[in-house]
C-alpha cells in the first residue's frame, strides 16, 4: 500500500466513522448514467447557474442598488457631469474602473441567456421525448417553476443598472401590475414606494436579485437534481435498452471527468463570448428618465415573447361605472401567459389522462412515435415563435424594408392561423416518418446501386439494416385508443357518457400510428418475393 | 404455426469495440500527451490573464479583425481566462474519452412503488397518529387551530403595508395647473411660439417654481410635447382646435398604452409613434390612436401664452395621462 492510499483509506476512515456514508458512496459512486448529448443540456443550464453566482457574487462588491441621485465623475468622458442613479452611475464604474469589471458583466448577462436558452432546449427535449412521464411529472413541474422563474430572475437582474432601456422595461412592468382590476395601484404603489419610478424599487429588486430568487432557484435545483438521481436517467431507446435497465457508464470515474470538464467548457465559453461579444452596453443608453427613450427599444429574448404579444393586441379597453379595464394589457400580459404556463406545468397529467397510460416509463420516445405530442409541441412552439418574432417587429421591419403595419399584421393573423397549421403539418410528418421506418426495416436500405436486369429492367439494389437498426425503429410501443363505455349493455347512456366520449375521441386522435414492422411482415414479404 | 405476431426481436447491447488507446500502448501514449498539451494551454492562458490585468493600461486598444478596435486590457482578461477554463474542460474529457474505461454498464431499475404491506403500514401509521392527537374528537382545538392559524398568515401581509403609501389621487393628477409655463427639457427655459418653426418638435416640462426640485416621479406624469403644424393641417373639433395656440398643439408625452416616452415623430405623416409597442398617434386628429395596442389618444394640454408672450398650459390635464388603471373613470 502506497502512502498515498493510506491516507485516501484514513480520511475515508474518518468520515465513515462520522456519518456511516461508505455504504450509499460504494452505491453511487458507481452510479449508471446513459449517454447522448441531448442529456447535456440540463447540464449547461446548472453550469450556467454556477457561473450566474460566481460572476454575480465579483458584481456585487461594487455595484450599489441606490436610485439616490449623484453627478457622474467617473472615467466615461461623454456621461461626465450628469444626473443619474447611483446604480447607473456603479455599474458604469465596473464597466470602466474596475478590472476585470466589464468582462464580469458580460460574462454575467451571456451566462443568464445561455441558462435561459438552455431551459427552454432542455424543456423541449424532455417534452418532445416523454421524459415527463410518469414517474418524473414532479421533477416537470419543478421545471416549469425554473423556467418561470428563471424570466422573472433575468428581468430583474438587466433593470437593476437602471439605464434607459432597462428602464423602460420597468415602466412596463408598472403599468402591467397598474392594470390589474380592483388592486392594481396599490400593488403598484406598494412595490414602487409611490409613484413611478421613486426611489425604492431597485433597492427591493436587489434584494430579490440576489438573495429571494437565488435561494429557491438553489432549493429548486436541488431537488430537481436528486430526483433524476433516485429516478435515474431516461434512456434512448436501442438493442439492449428496457424500461427495466439503465445501459451507460459508471459515475466514477468516467462521468465525473466528462461532468466536471464540461463546467470548465461551458464556463470558457461563456467567458469567450463576455471576452469579444459585447453585450447590453448601458454606457450607449444614459441613465433613465420617464421622459425619454431610444428607438429599437425591446427586452432579453426570453421576454420577448411577452413583449410581442402585447405588441399585437387590439386596443380593446372597457369603461363602466367610473373604472377601466384594459383588456389590452391583461390578455396578453397576464391571462394568455398564464394559461400558457398552467398548460405546460399540466400537461403530463393531460396526457395521461387523454390516453390513459399510468404505468411508468423510462425508455424514451423518439418524437416521431407520439405524433399528437409531436404536433401539440410543434403548436406551441409556433405560437410562441411568431409572438417572439413580434416582440422584434420593429427591428425586423427595418432590417427587411417592411412597414410595421405589415409585421404587426402577419402576426396578428399568424399568431391564429399558423399554430394549427403546424399541428396538422407536424403529425403528417410524424406519421410520414412512421411510414419510412417500416418501409426501411421491411424492405431495407437504399444502396444507390443501379442495376440493369437481363430484360432491360433498371432496379435499385436494397440491403437489409442491421439488426440493432430494425430493433430501434420497432422497439417502441403503439398503445390501442381507449374504449371506454359510452352506452351500457341495454343501449341506455351510461353514466359519465359525455366525457368517456371526448375521452375516447381524444384517446383516438393520439393512438393514430402507422403499424410497425414485425418479423411476421418480413416472413410474408420473403414469402413473396 | 400459430397466427400470433411475431415482432422483430432485442438483439442485445452490441458488442464493445477497442479504442486504438485500449490496445495500442503508442496511441495510449499520444493521448496522454494530448491532454497534458491541453492542460498546459490552460496554464499559458491564466498567464495571459496576469499579465493583461498588471501590465496592459486600461486605456490601450489593439485591432482586432472581424471585431475591430477592443479594449485590450478587457480582451486579454477575457481571453486569457476563456483558455484557461476550456482547456481544463477539453483536456479532462479528452482524458475520459480515450483513456478512461468506455465499456458501458448495465444497472437495473426497480419500480417505485412500496409493496402492499408497507402502503398499508404506511396509511396507518398515518391515521394512527392522527386519532392518537385526537383532532377528530376535539372540534375546538381543531376550530381554535385554524383561526390562530388564519390570522397569523395576516401578519405578512399587515407588515407589507408600510411597503409605499396609498395612490389617494396623485394617479389622477400632474403638475400642470392654469398658467403653468412651458419649459424646455432639457434647459429649462420658457418657450414663445416664435421659437418653434413649423415642423418642429419640442420635449417640454412645467417650470419650477424656486426651490422646487425636479423629480423623476415629476417627469414620469409631466413631459410634454410640442408639436407645431399649419393651423389648416388639424384636423380637430371647435373645443379642441381652441386647445392649440397658432398651430401648436401638445400632447402628454407618456404613452397612453403602458407609459413608455412617445418619441417618434414623423414629420411628413405628422403621426407620432411609441417605441416600445408601437402604438401610432395621428397628430392632426388629436393624437387619435390609429394603430397598435394603445386604447386612447395620447391626453392633449390645453395651451395659450401669457401676457410676456410665453407659452403656457390654460388648464391642467383634464384626464389623467399614462396608462389605464382600475380606478380612471373614463
Amino acid at each position: 500500500m502506497t502512502a498515498r492510499e493510506r491516507i485516501a483509506g484514513n480520511v475515508a476512515g474518518y468520515v465513515d466513522d462520522r456519518t456511516g456514508a461508505a455504504k450509499w458512496m460504494k452505491k453511487n459512486l458507481t452510479k449508471v448514467f446513459p449517454d447522448h448529448w441531448s442529456f447535456l443540456l440540463g447540464e449547461i443550464c446548472l453550469y450556467s447557474f454556477v457561473i450566474l453566482l460566481l460572476s454575480g457574487t465579483f458584481l456585487t462588491f461594487w455595484f450599489d442598488p441606490s436610485q439616490r441621485e449623484v453627478i457622474y465623475d467617473g472615467g466615461y468622458q461623454p456621461l461626465s457631469g450628469l444626473k443619474m442613479s447611483a446604480a447607473y452611475a456603479s455599474t458604469l464604474h465596473i464597466s470602466f474602473e474596475v478590472r476585470g469589471g466589464l468582462l464580469m458583466r458580460q460574462i454575467h448577462h451571456w451566462a443568464a441567456l445561455i441558462f435561459m436558452v438552455g431551459i427552454v432546449v432542455h424543456l423541449l427535449r424532455v417534452y418532445f421525448t416523454g421524459a415527463f412521464r410518469k414517474p418524473r411529472e414532479f421533477n416537470w413541474i419543478i421545471g416549469v417553476g425554473l423556467l418561470t422563474l428563471g424570466i422573472v430572475e433575468g428581468f430583474l437582474g438587466y433593470s437593476l443598472p437602471d439605464d434607459l432601456l432597462s428602464g423602460t422595461g420597468i415602466r412596463i412592468a408598472e403599468a402591467i401590475i397598474q392594470a390589474l382590476p380592483l388592486v392594481g395601484s396599490y400593488i403598484a404603489f406598494f412595490a414602487f414606494g409611490g409613484p413611478f419610478p421613486g426611489e425604492a424599487f431597485i433597492p427591493r429588486i436587489y434584494t430579490v436579485h440576489v438573495l429571494l430568487l437565488p435561494g429557491i432557484f438553489l432549493a429548486l435545483i436541488t431537488v430537481h437534481l436528486m430526483l433524476v438521481w433516485y429516478q435515474k436517467h431516461t434512456q434512448f431507446p436501442g438493442p439492449g435498452r428496457t424500461e427495466k435497465n439503465v445501459v451507460g457508464y459508471p459515475l466514477m470515474p468516467v462521468y465525473m471527468a466528462k461532468a466536471g470538464g464540461f463546467f470548465f467548457i461551458v464556463f470558457g465559453v461563456t467567458a469567450f463570448l463576455g471576452a469579444v461579444a459585447s453585450i447590453n452596453p448601458i454606457w450607449l443608453y444614459g441613465p433613465y428618465t420617464p421622459g425619454q427613450i431610444s428607438a429599437g427599444s425591446q427586452p432579453d429574448w426570453y421576454m420577448g415573447w411577452l413583449d410581442g404579444l402585447v405588441r399585437m393586441s387590439p386596443p380593446i379597453e372597457t369603461h363602466a361605472f367610473g373604472h377601466t379595464i384594459s383588456w389590452n394589457i391583461l390578455i396578453p400580459g397576464l391571462i394568455l401567459p398564464g394559461i400558457m404556463f398552467t398548460g405546460l406545468a399540466l400537461y403530463p397529467f393531460i396526457e395521461s389522462w387523454a390516453t390513459g397510460d399510468k404505468r411508468e416509463h423510462h425508455l424514451l420516445d423518439r418524437p416521431r412515435n407520439a405524433p399528437n405530442r409531436t404536433a401539440i409541441g410543434a403548436m406551441a412552439l409556433t405560437f410562441t415563435l411568431v409572438s417572439l418574432l413580434n416582440g422584434g417587429n420593429d427591428i425586423i421591419a427595418q432590417q427587411f424594408h417592411l412597414t410595421i403595419n405589415q409585421m404587426m399584421w402577419f402576426s396578428r393573423i399568424g399568431v391564429l392561423v399558423l399554430p394549427p397549421i403546424a399541428f396538422i403539418v407536424t403529425k403528417r410528418l410524424c406519421l410520414s416518418l412512421q411510414r419510412a421506418d417500416r418501409d426501411l426495416v421491411l424492405h431495407g436500405r437504399e444502396t444507390g446501386r443501379l442495376v440493369r436486369m437481363p430484360n432491360g429492367e433498371f432496379t435499385e439494389i436494397h440491403e437489409p439494416i442491421s439488426a440493432e437498426k430494425a430493433w430501434l425503429l420497432t422497439s417502441h410501443e403503439q398503445i390501442a385508443p381507449l374504449e371506454l363505455p359510452e352506452l351500457d349493455g341495454a343501449g341506455v347512456r351510461h353514466p359519465g357518457a359525455l366525457k368517456n366520449k371526448l375521452r375516447n375521441r381524444i384517446s383516438r386522435a393520439t393512438a393514430v400510428a402507422v403499424p410497425k414492422a414485425t418479423e411476421t411482415d418480413r416472413r410474408e414479404l420473403e414469402g413473396h418475393h | 404455426m400459430s397466427n400470433e405476431i411475431e415482432p422483430i426481436r432485442d438483439p442485445g447491447l452490441p458488442a464493445h469495440v477497442h479504442r486504438a488507446a485500449d490496445s495500442d500502448p503508442i496511441a495510449a501514449q499520444r493521448a496522454e500527451r494530448q491532454v497534458a498539451i491541453l492542460f498546459g494551454l490552460s496554464a499559458v492562458g491564466t498567464l495571459l490573464l496576469i499579465y493583461s490585468y498588471i501590465f496592459v493600461k486600461s486605456d490601450a486598444f489593439i485591432f482586432i479583425p472581424i471585431i475591430g478596435n477592443t479594449a485590450a486590457q478587457q480582451l486579454g482578461l477575457g481571453m486569457g481566462m476563456a483558455i484557461a477554463l476550456f482547456c481544463i474542460g477539453a483536456g479532462a474529457i479528452h482524458w475520459a474519452k480515450t483513456l478512461m474505461p468506455d465499456e458501458e454498464v448495465i444497472a437495473q431499475r426497480h419500480e417505485f412503488r412500496s409493496d402492499d404491506e408497507d402502503r398499508d403500514a404506511f396509511v396507518k401509521t398515518v391515521k394512527d397518529g392522527a386519532s392518537a392527537a385526537g383532532l377528530g374528537r376535539r372540534p375546538l382545538i381543531k376550530t381554535t387551530l385554524g383561526v390562530a392559524l388564519g390570522f397569523a398568515g395576516l401578519t405578512p401581509l399587515l407588515l407589507l403595508r408600510d411597503l409605499g403609501p396609498l395612490p389617494k389621487d396623485s394617479l389622477q393628477k400632474t403638475s400642470w395647473k392654469a398658467g403653468t409655463r412651458l419649459v424646455t427639457d432639457p434647459g429649462d427655459r420658457a418657450i414663445r411660439p416664435e421659437d418653434l418653426e413649423v415642423g418642429a418638435v419640442a420635449q417640454t416640462l412645467p417650470e419650477l417654481a424656486s426651490g422646487e426640485e425636479r423629480t423623476l416621479n415629476n417627469i414620469g406624469k409631466d413631459a410634454v410635447l410640442l408639436i407645431r403644424l399649419r393651423p389648416e393641417e388639424f384636423n380637430l373639433d371647435a373645443e379642441r382646435l381652441s386647445w392649440t395656440h397658432e398651430g401648436i398643439i401638445a400632447f402628454s408625452k407618456i404613452c397612453s398604452h403602458m407609459g413608455c416616452a412617445v418619441a417618434l415623430y414623423e414629420q411628413q405623416t405628422k403621426h407620432l409613434l411609441c417605441p416600445c409597442h408601437q402604438s401610432t398617434f395621428d397628430v392632426t386628429r388629436a393624437a387619435k390612436v390609429i394603430f397598435g395596442p394603445a386604447a386612447r389618444p395620447l391626453p392633449q394640454l390645453n395651451i395659450t401664452v401669457d401676457a410676456e408672450g410665453y407659452l403656457v398650459a390654460r388648464t391642467p390635464f383634464t384626464e389623467p395621462v399614462g396608462p389605464s388603471f382600475w380606478e380612471r373613470s373614463s
